[in-house]
């Protein structure tokens, strides 16, 4: 049993990248996920973390080093937000099709314009079709978890692909948290050293990124898919055993007072946890409301999902990312579709709020709730194309 | 295992490093190049190329003509990717995860991936210092898209978005100088080389391999499709480039200019430019202003070169 | 991951492909023949060949090797017959002859 204490989460989550022995940190800064990558840069200037730190003059830069670092078998991590993700955006996806495992925070935040520093999901969505294994940690525990969850599982030769720990900006990255620190032999029994499936050395030459003809790009494609969807199971073990290690179990869906609801928040990121205080509001008012969390969301979790909604009525779907011109919010979209011929598919709301980092507090929760409830009177279902830009000022 | 010992021997070693049966043009001197770095360097080194003439004709998927460790990630960020080689591998020797083997890093790319796109990632993994190799093989345009102009291709040269016309003569700028721009940087050694004298260029590489940074190459890569010549000519005009002193051959280290390659009486530019056919179109005043520029660019670099 | 050297990509369906497509068979691509592109190739003419190398350097494609005697020949597997060769040469001894086969 590690110790629990209250920490600044950036700070906690440097630790963990430094009891996870990693070997390569290769970051550019922006903000917020500046103190993550500056807490690593002081343990390795104290000699507590044994690792090459590299300050590259670009994210795209970063991530490169990152594809360099790891195909040579070096544990390796970045980090980055927004404009940082956008930059890198091309080796984003290539690290994925080249199997390289890096892992990486992102420190979710806007994507400009206008430029905007604060929290939101626009940047996670803009990478949806990269190839990573994306995950999201609420607050400052989960992230701490996860940093090890992703070593292992992006590592790990039945999986050897890069992962994404989400976290909101300044909202988790810049908060003091209680935050319970693993000890040294519970990352020893939960991590293994990095074996990669291949590897850049003279002994094996290997060539890694040949161009691919038409003939055989489709064929490289399903490889990738299903390389991703077959991530799965190690996930799911990776969780079930960090749950027997620490105690602290989690899904790629979770819910929240879900038994006898007939309508549910969903929620990715921090949100969640302001839902749920909405939620128990709710509750003692006598609505029967419940949550459900979108933890995984590379891969899709469709079964959880499908599983979680049946008997919920209408879905209230919350985004902190907006697709301009499209059906409204990214998570929304793919729920719809995850669920789309579903006997008793639920009606679905979908509100847009919390862009740049703006509050959206347990009594927002509650508007959208009675929202919802206007928009379902007199039985009308709630249009597909339907979405609301919540909190605007007219 | 094949040793690299720079002080050993300067014979040629049998073995093809970069295997025959690439997809290289008809007297590719860019790919004669490699083939000499790579003998240059042994079997002890671990390659990042960008994206270009040599990965593509080296690596469709699923084959390769490398016989030694390689990768490509992306076309800007060869030299981004093999420092994160360098320091992953370093990393791992210092942590006891792998023995020192002394492996080679070595970054390429053509000139369009040196000196515009991936400037910046070449120069920021000069400014950090990784012990690596970059060798730039200019051909002078983005051949491999069709011949595109890029900064280093020379004044008045036509290329496709650089083409010469009823209003224009062919590019309009001149060369940028990649090598100065290392030089600027402070690493420990800069050399020009051309495939056309490959002792002098594996001469160089082997010094390269030997030096306590970073170190740059850059290797006039003679492109006969796309300069408009004649496929046996590639290595004659590679040495006129040298011999009317449009591609001087020099290295820089502790801080001096030394000529490798002495030319003592340099031929008028006009013999190196007429016979190639993107130059064809050049009026005699472009050809003076040209030779005007070379001149005043070599003694440039010979006072530089006699400075103690 | 196929054990064979494929005849092209066409050979693997999406199983073989090794992950992130890597190429774990070092120069693998020696299988091609891209002798096939010449239209001229090289002859060297032995009463006059030095045996001093230079056509060998100067190959782009690795494709000249020396035979029992010393004596350098194109290997007609790879010789693209750029002409590199002729013209380089110190003697002169190589001449390209058109492919008639």
């Amino acid at each position: 049993m590690g110790k629990r204490i209250g920490i600044e989460n950036s700070i906690a989550a440097a630790d963990a990248i430094k009891m996870a022995n990693v070997d390569v940190v290769a970051a550019y800064p922006i903000t917020p996920q500046t103190h993550i990558v500056e807490h690593l840069a002081e343990l390795v200037a104290d000699g507590e973390l044994d690792a090459e730190f590299i300050p590259v003059e670009s994210e795209h830069s970063a991530m490169s080093v990152c594809c360099g670092s790891v195909a040579v078998g070096a544990r390796t991590f970045t980090c980055t937000s927004a404009q940082g993700l956008a930059l890198m955006n091309e080796i984003v996806f290539i690290t994925a099709s080249m199997r390289l495992p890096v892992v990486m925070i992102l420190a979710n935040r806007s994507l400009s314009g206008p430029l905007s520093i604060w929290n939101d999901h626009t940047d996670v969505m803009s990478v949806r079709d990269c190839g990573w294994i994306q995950v999201f940690a609420d607050n400052g525990q989960e992230l701490f978890d996860h940093v090890f969850f992703a070593f292992r599982v992006g590592e790990d030769p039945n999986v050897s692909l890069p992962v994404m720990i989400n976290i909101d900006g300044f909202i988790v990255t810049h908060m003091i948290e209680a935050v319970e620190y693993w000890d040294e032999e519970q990352v020893k029994k939960y991590l293994p050293d990095f074996k990669p499936v291949n590897v850049l050395h003279p002994d094996q030459p290997i060539t890694m990124g040949a161009f691919g003809m038409p003939g055989i790009f489709s064929e490289a494609k399903k490889n990738q898919n299903e390389a991703l969807l077959a991530s799965k199971p190690h996930i799911m073990k990776a969780w079930e055993e960090m749950a027997r290690l620490v105690g602290r179990k989690y899904e790629p869906v979770e819910t929240y007072k879900l038994e006898g609801a007939d309508t549910a928040f969903l929620t990715m990121g921090s949100f969640s946890e302001t839902a749920s205080i909405a939620i128990d509001k709710l509750r003692e008012q006598g609505n029967p409301v419940g949550q459900i969390k979108l933890r995984l969301w590379r891969p899709f979790p469709f079964d959880e999902i499908r599983e979680a909604v049946k008997g919920i009525k209408n879905l209230i779907v919350i985004d902190r990312a907006i697709s301009y011109g499209g059906p409204g919010g990214p998570v929304a979209s793919e729920i719809r579709a995850a669920l789309y011929g579903e006997k008793g598919m639920p009606a679905i709301a979908n509100f847009l709020c919390g862009f740049a980092g703006r509050d959206v507090t347990p009594d927002d929760f509650m508007k959208m709730y009675a929202k919802t409830g206007e928009l379902l009177k007199g039985g009308r279902t709630i249009r597909e194309e339907d979405y609301i830009l919540y909190g605007v000022r007219e | 295992m094949e040793s690299l010992n720079v002080y050993a021997s300067r014979l040629v070693t049998k073995r093809e490093y970069f295997a025959p049966g690439h997809r290289a043009c008809q007297g590719c001197a860019e790919a004669l190049a490699v083939r000499l770095v790579a003998k240059a360097l042994g079997s002890n080194v671990i390659v990042g190329s960008a994206t270009g003439c040599m990965e593509i004709v080296s690596s469709p998927f699923p084959f390769t003509n490398w016989n030694v460790p390689w990768i490509h990630v992306a076309f800007e960020n060869a030299a981004a990717v093999i420092t994160g080689a360098e320091a992953g591998t370093k990393a791992l020797i210092r942590k006891g995860k792998l023995p020192d083997k002394g492996t080679i890093f070595l970054g390429m790319g053509g000139d369009g991936a040196t000196s515009d796109i991936g400037l910046q990632a070449l120069s920021g993994a000069f400014e950090r210092g990784h012990k690596f190799i970059y060798v730039c093989y200019d051909n002078e345009a983005y051949m491999n898209t069709g011949v595109q102009r890029s900064s280093a291709t020379p004044f008045g040269a036509s290329t496709t978005t650089s083409p010469s016309g009823k209003a224009k003569a062919g590019q309009v700028t001149w060369k940028k100088n990649m090598a100065e721009i290392a030089v600027a940087h402070n690493i420990p050694y800069v050399a020009t080389a051309c495939s056309s004298y490959p002792f002098d260029l594996m001469r160089k590489v082997e010094k390269a391999a030997q030096a306590n940074g970073p170190a740059y190459i850059h290797i006039l890569s003679v492109c006969p499709t796309g300069w408009g010549l004649p496929s046996e000519k590639a290595i004659w005009i590679g040495r006129l480039a040298v011999e009317t002193g449009v591609f001087p051959l020099y290295e820089f280290e502790k801080g001096r200019y030394k000529f490798t390659v002495d030319v003592p009486k340099l031929r008028p530019v006009e013999e190196y430019l007429k016979p190639q056919g993107r130059f064809r179109h050049l009026t005699p005043e472009l050809i003076g202003e040209i030779q005007a520029r070379v001149t005043k660019e070599y003694e440039k670099l010979q006072a530089k070169a006699s400075m103690l | 991951m196929p054990k064979a050297v494929p005849k092209s990509e066409l050979d693997l369906g999406w199983k073989d492909i090794e992950p992130g497509c890597a190429v774990s068979q070092p120069g693998n691509a020696a299988q091609y023949r891209c002798g096939d592109w010449r239209s001229i190739r090289p002859v060297w003419d032995h009463t006059k060949c030095v045996k001093c190398g230079v056509c060998f350097i100067y190959c782009p494609d690795a494709a000249i090797h020396k035979n029992e005697e010393g004596y350098f020949e194109a290997d007609l597997y790879y010789c693209k017959g750029c002409g590199i060769c002729m013209q380089e040469c110190i003697t002169g001894c190589i001449k390209m002859v058109e492919e008639t086969e």
